[in-house]
């Protein structure tokens, strides 16, 4: 009869599932706890989508009440940073689908080392967006009530943007990697002092995820320079004042600018509206040889609207794109602390062939904050 | 327990309407507690009566919109006795003895009567759906022939401009002329709200809403603001008056009179911002003119057609993107005016609109 | 069949259970135990409820003459909103699934604990984070004016602490979240052995309603909130008009959740209702899958309906006549559920004490609220009732009348098993009929001065309404003696009430074959999987005085069982 003491009943389990000791002591079986966490993230996962929605159902009735507001906001962002940083994603995703066959696997280094790239791919991601969003402040691109396009970029004021050319916003965005790189470093050396192998290791793979971060930035910045003259901003009454471009003024291949994208936009562009515009390849060759100042209507081209021209309510589109990359990114984190929660676990060999749960789900999550990189990418960079 | 209202208003129509019409005239905008004439009642004491729940029909629809309620009111009733006398029923006659704990056996599914009581409510449900819609659709959608009002709400007042360009702080109507308020607000959500015609509408800054009704017996009647818009909520409210005839409301009411009437505010502002691409002669040029569009459905060069009403003149002011008609652009050559012109100057610009399309009216 | 001894360890009364097992603050704070936890909700959600309704009673202190000056218009508008606000997201959201369902789902489902228990603390102290910020608003001195649904652009216009509050109840919007999907994954992985979904009591199908509905609609209030948020500190331009925004967008938001969260709060009521209906007929409820199916039914149904609170707002006629259309197929689910209680009530052995008192006041009010709903979905009607005192009466009918009286007549039923002693039947019928008869006055009045045309959060109002507003005051006062009563009642009850046997009302719902109160594991045995509808499967045992599992009891001692009749 079933009077049994509850613990006996259990017996046949306990010898599929002879080590217990992640198995928390209300679940009967480690399937149990398994199929109860993975459903546990998929709702998860879908609280998360819908959390997304609200933006996303803002995003999609502004477009629809006001396609000209997009269509006119962005050429402001750029695609080939946007587009790196979907690789950089991408590839975190496979690695860490790599990391969690590892992990199922119980080849728990090779786990480690999947998550540790997942995590650099992570921070990369993170540094290129800090350069993306520090030259937008720059030029005033900015949420609605704060809007006020000016394409000049302020000269740096700090010491190091000084030093390196570049804007104050990226030396602040620096600041806080920078102190957690240090942190990690010292903390790495003392525990290496004080004999703790595995937290050395955990300490010194902090630092690397974080030291992901300024290849971003590094990245991020060679990108610009390279592409925002693609894009279009090569006069150089314009460059002369973007101190965030290293090599701005230097670039030689801005000349094989084809204006490929140009024409895609001509079409649309409403900028001066003017006839200056039908010259405006003739305008470009000539504004290449860096004559300073030229200044007038005719120095706006596709990609550099005159700002009288936009629609106010072009903030608009950036209030939603700050809101949507930014909550993007808050997840990004939120995903680096889960990683290297992991990473911790790794090292200290947790998983195994029976137990790798929490690797699987917060594999789902990662892969979730990809997806909605995929999504946000095209919605935001590739409008056409 | 006193269902019956207090004894001050419990009096005839007649003898309290005129005084309260010259209470009307002392209402200041603040504080003032506004009488309504739609609830001095006759036979208010008794539940069952339609008088009991509502003010007076005042408006052309309140007849049906308070023979639904009624509708609805009895067949509540109806299933709610029928619910809680059998419950009561049961609790008594079936109520637990002394030591027989557990009951006889009786069945505990039926699927014919499970069927049968989902079924006969939904009939029910959709006959008051149909009602309503029905009535709904007459309280939506205005008659041609209807008076323009503009309305203007803001924290916490009401200003009222009639087709005149004349304006007051209290809505003034004539009996059984229909009439189509078009409502902004300066600030935040108000809405418009008169018990007496069952008529209610939120005002949404940033966009323009409307109300229709055909006032049909004549009173004073409160209008109150119904969403909740700050500290003086309560205090936004003033009367609506409705006359017995047209030179009854010329010659009593308190105007305030216009400087300008809106048409010429709005040919002003046309000749200072518009008339450089807009023509009023029929001719297209930069804009398509301007003189005919009034109410007309244009074509757009994605192919469908926009109604020219308010809403498209403010997007068309404002997002000159939003509505491109066919044979402009691809892009509009147009800025936008946000900012410069605000809803109020838009005002100003459909008044001149609806002139001109008159004017071709008459000419022709 | 066991021996007497047994019966007596597994039945009898326990030497050691949850709440002695272990002792001290902290055994408390961080306890896992969902029945722990779940005491520490129901006294979270008392404190909020007491607080709540203090506002209450201000205001309608206020209201009891027309141009009353107890209050400014100011603090009137505050008073209003801070009640609003913190009954709906601070008490009635939580109330029944985070107190009451804690402790008693994963019993219904044999289970030690709720799927993820750190979780389940987590979610109790997000609430009490989110109540605080909620109140923050008040200790700011700022106040709160916007009323409970943050309407913009007025939200984004006032002064007031709208920030402190909407961040409080983005808080407490991720609490219900985490309370929502333990119980989803609880149900779907932790039940007992070949416990099919059809042998779950009701009151478990209404809180997996209730869940889904947590899990898919919070999310949006939250994502609404921080905009909001953002809207109001950066002015991103997404709701505020004067930067181009759109404000309706955010009603559309607001009640996408909000009126789902309507469902958050009625569904594990009427969950309730069942159990205590059939526990207390000692009949098998009437058709079993109607009931259930009917909860999912109006859990689904409600995602579609959330523009019936816009009619007024200016969205397009066809969309208005849709919503409309589907808000009426809601009354259906509805209406059977009282027509499957009733026919339950039908030849029953009807026991009419303190929690079949409140279950009867249920089905009144709710009955009341539930067709008064009929007025507001109808279009035409609803243009004139709209934002009006008949709209107040409507949702109380169904928020008080309903979740409120469900929820003490839970607690009244499972307060037994909680602390193993039984309260005082007498003085809980009448504080039962204190609120019964307090709360009609209260909010039958209503109805009329609503029918008339009193909108509603209006500070001061025309003379003709006062006597309707006077009955209304009065009837607060009395509503709030009542449930100061139950309070009473109950506590003293917890402390010094008679001795109670492990199931003394003979129901045949798992967590009834645990010991009152139950062991720190739930149960000492793994319990004998019975129909929780099957009344004859628990047999009386004269040694423990209790009711028992008829597997467990002498065969000697046991009365043939009465089969049901099955047409």
């Amino acid at each position: 009869m079933a009077v049994a003491d509850s613990h006996d009943t259990h017996d046949d389990h306990h010898d599929l599932y002879d080590h217990g000791e992640f198995i928390a002591h209300h679940f009967d079986s480690a399937e149990q706890q398994f199929d109860s966490g993975k459903l546990g993230i998929w709702l998860f996962l879908v609280t998360e989508i819908l959390f997304f929605s609200g933006l996303f159902v803002a995003y999609t009735l502004y477009r629809t009440n006001h396609p000209e507001v997009f269509e006119q906001a962005h050429v402001f962002l750029n695609k080939y940073l946007g587009g790196l940083n979907t690789i950089v994603l991408l590839f975190s995703s496979l690695t860490m689908a790599l990391g969690v066959r590892a992990a199922q696997l119980g080849r728990n280094k090779n786990c480690s080392i999947y998550i540790l790239i997942t995590m650099v791919c992570a921070t990369m991601f993170l540094g290129v967006k800090a350069v993306e969003y520090s030259h937008k402040w720059d030029m005033g691109i900015l949420v609605r009530s704060a809007f006020n396009l000016t394409y000049t970029h302020p000269t740096p004021t700090t010491e190091i943007g000084k030093a390196l050319h570049i804007s104050d916003y990226l030396v602040y965005l620096c600041v806080v990697p920078a102190l957690l790189l240090a942190g990690f470093l010292v903390a790495s050396v003392i525990s290496k002092l004080i004999d703790k192998g595995t937290l050395a290791k955990f300490m010194i793979a902090m630092a690397i995820t974080v030291s992901g971060y300024f290849l971003g930035v590094c990245i991020g910045i060679i990108f610009m320079n390279a592409t925002e003259g693609e894009t279009g901003s090569t006069h150089a009454s314009v460059i002369a004042e973007q101190p965030l471009m290293l090599m701005a003024s230097t670039q030689d291949d801005h000349a094989e600018d084809d204006h490929d994208d140009g024409h895609d936009h001509d079409d649309h562009d409403k900028a001066a509206a003017d006839s200056n515009h039908e010259g405006e390849h003739a305008d470009h060759e000539e504004h290449f040889g860096a004559h300073p100042a030229d200044g007038g209507e005719a120095s706006f081209d596709a990609h550099h609207p005159d700002p009288s021209t936009l629609s106010r309510d072009v903030g608009i589109f950036f209030s939603i794109y700050y809101c949507m990359t930014g909550l993007h990114a808050i997840h990004i984190i939120a995903g680096i602390i889960a990683l290297a929660w992991l990473y911790w676990r790794s090292l200290l060999g947790h998983w195994r062939t029976d137990y790798f749960g929490p690797v699987d789900y917060v594999g789902l999550y990662w892969h979730l904050v990809d997806l909605i990189w995929i999504y946000l990418f095209p919605l935001l960079y590739l409008i056409d | 327990m006193n269902w019956q209202l207090p004894l001050m208003l419990a009096q005839t129509d007649s003898s309290r309407l005129e005084e309260l019409r010259e209470r009307t005239e002392a209402i200041s905008m603040q504080g003032t507690t506004v009488p309504d004439s739609s609830l001095v009642r006759e036979g208010t004491s008794n539940p069952f009566a339609t008088e009991y729940w509502f003010p007076t029909q005042a408006s052309s629809f309140a007849g049906e919109v308070d023979f639904l309620y009624m509708a609805v009111f009895w067949i509540s009733l109806i299933f709610f006795v029928a619910i809680v006398g059998s419950m009561v029923y049961f609790c008594v006659k079936y109520r637990r003895k002394d030591g027989v704990i557990a009951p006889e056996p009786s069945s505990s599914h039926n699927t014919a009567i499970e069927i049968l009581w989902s079924v006969l409510p939904s009939i029910i449900l959709v006959w008051i759906f149909y009602v309503g819609a029905e009535t709904w659709f007459e309280m939506r959608i205005p008659k041609e022939n209807a008076e323009e009002i503009q309305v203007t709400a803001k924290q916490f007042g009401w200003l009222f401009t009639y087709e005149d360009g004349d304006q007051t702080n209290e809505l003034h109507l004539v009996r059984d002329k229909p009439v189509r308020l078009i409502m902004q607000s300066e600030d935040v959500l108000h809405s418009f709200f008169v018990a007496a015609f069952r008529q209610k509408m939120d005002i949404v800054p940033g966009r323009y809403t409307y109300a229709y009704f055909e006032p049909i017996k004549d009173g004073v009647y409160r209008l109150s603001c119904n969403e909740y818009c700050g500290t003086g909520h309560s205090k936004m409210k003033t009367a609506c008056i409705v006359h017995t005839s047209e030179e009854d409301r010329k010659n009593n009411t308190k105007w305030i009179e216009a400087e300008k009437t809106p048409f010429e505010n709005g040919q002003r502002i046309y000749q200072i911002h518009c008339s450089g691409c807009h023509k009023v002669d029929g001719q297209p040029a930069t804009g398509p003119a301007l003189n005919l569009i009034w109410g007309k459905n244009e074509r757009m060069i994605d192919g469908t057609t926009e109604l020219v009403d308010e809403d498209y003149v403010l997007d068309s002011i404002w997002y000159p993107e939003k509505h491109i008609v066919e044979g402009y652009g691809p892009v509009s050559k147009m800025n936008s005016f946000k900012g410069i012109l605000d809803q109020k100057d838009v005002d100003y610009v459909i008044a001149y609109l609806k002139e001109l399309k008159d004017q071709s009216g008459d000419a022709k | 069949m066991v021996d007497a001894s047994t019966r007596q360890k597994l039945f009898g009364t326990p030497e050691t259970n949850f709440l002695n097992c272990s002792k001290g603050w902290k055994s408390w704070a961080f306890t896992l135990d969902h029945k722990r936890i779940g005491i520490m909700y129901l006294i979270g959600v008392t404190v909020a409820l007491f607080l709540a309704g203090v506002f209450a009673l201000v205001l309608r202190s206020h209201l009891f003459t027309f141009d009353s000056k107890m209050l400014s218009d100011d603090m009137y508008n505050q008073m209003f909103t801070l009640h609003g606000a913190v009954m709906v997201f601070s008490f009635i959201i939580p109330s029944i699934p985070a107190a009451l369902g804690n402790i008693v789902l994963p019993m219904m489902l044999g289970a030690k604990d709720v799927a993820f228990p750190r979780m389940n603390l987590a979610s109790f102290y997000l609430w009490i984070i989110g109540t605080g910020c909620l109140l923050a608003a008040i200790l700011s001195g700022k106040g709160l004016d916007t009323g409970w649904t943050f309407y913009t652009p007025y939200s984004i216009d006032t002064n007031t602490g709208v920030i402190y509050a909407t961040f409080g109840a983005f808080i407490l919007g991720f609490s219900s979240i985490f309370t929502g999907l333990n119980f989803l994954v609880t149900v779907n992985t932790m039940r007992a052995k070949n416990q099919g979904w059809f042998k779950l009591p009701l009151f478990v199908w209404s809180l997996y309603a209730t869940a889904i509905i947590q899990v898919l609609a919070t999310p949006v209030l939250g994502i609404t909130l921080l905009m909001l948020i953002a809207e109001k500190t950066l002015h991103i331009g997404i709701f505020d008009p004067k930067y181009g925004g759109d404000p309706v967008l955010f009603q559309h938001f607001f009640w996408f959740y909000s009126h789902p969260a309507v469902y958050i709060m009625i569904l594990p009521a009427m969950g309730v209702i069942s159990e205590l209906i059939s526990v207390y007929s000692q009949k098998r409820i009437f058709g079993y899958s109607f009931i259930a199916f009917s909860s999912v039914a109006i859990a689904l149904l409600g995602f579609l309906v959330w523009g019936h609170h816009m009619f007024t707002s200016g969205q397009s006629l066809v969309v208005t006549l849709i919503f409309s259309a589907i808000t009426f197929t809601v009354a259906i689910p509805s209406a059977v559920k009282v027509f499957n209680w009733l026919a339950t009530l039908y030849k029953g052995s009807i026991l009419l004490n303190t929690p079949m008192c409140y279950a009867l006041s249920f089905i009144f009010l709710f009955g009341i609220g539930g067709l008064t709903g009929l007025f507001l979905g109808a279009l035409s009607t609803d243009i004139h009732l709209h934002d009006t005192y008949f709209v107040v009466a409507h949702f109380h009918f169904v928020m008080v009348g309903g979740t409120l009286t469900a929820l003490l007549g839970g607690v009244f039923h499972w307060w037994p098993k909680i602390w193993g002693r039984m309260y005082n039947d007498f003085l809980g019928r009448v504080g039962c009929f204190l609120v019964f008869s307090g709360f009609n006055l209260t909010f039958f009045p209503q109805f009329v001065m609503g029918s008339r045309g009193m909108p509603r959060r209006y500070a001061s109002y025309d003379p003709e309404f006062q006597i309707f507003h006077q009955l209304s005051t009065v009837g607060a006062f009395v509503l709030g003696l009542g449930i100061l009563l139950s309070f009473v009642v109950l506590v003293y009850s917890a402390l010094r009430g008679p001795r109670c046997s492990s199931n003394p009302f003979r129901a045949a719902s798992l967590e009834w074959q645990s010991s009152s109160p139950p062991d720190f594991h739930n149960f000492i045995h793994t319990p004998v999987l019975t129909d929780p509808y099957d009344f004859e499967s628990q047999v009386y045992d004269e040694e423990l005085d209790t009711y028992i599992p008829r597997e467990f009891a002498n065969p000697a001692k046991v009365a043939p069982r009465k089969e049901p009749v099955h047409n």
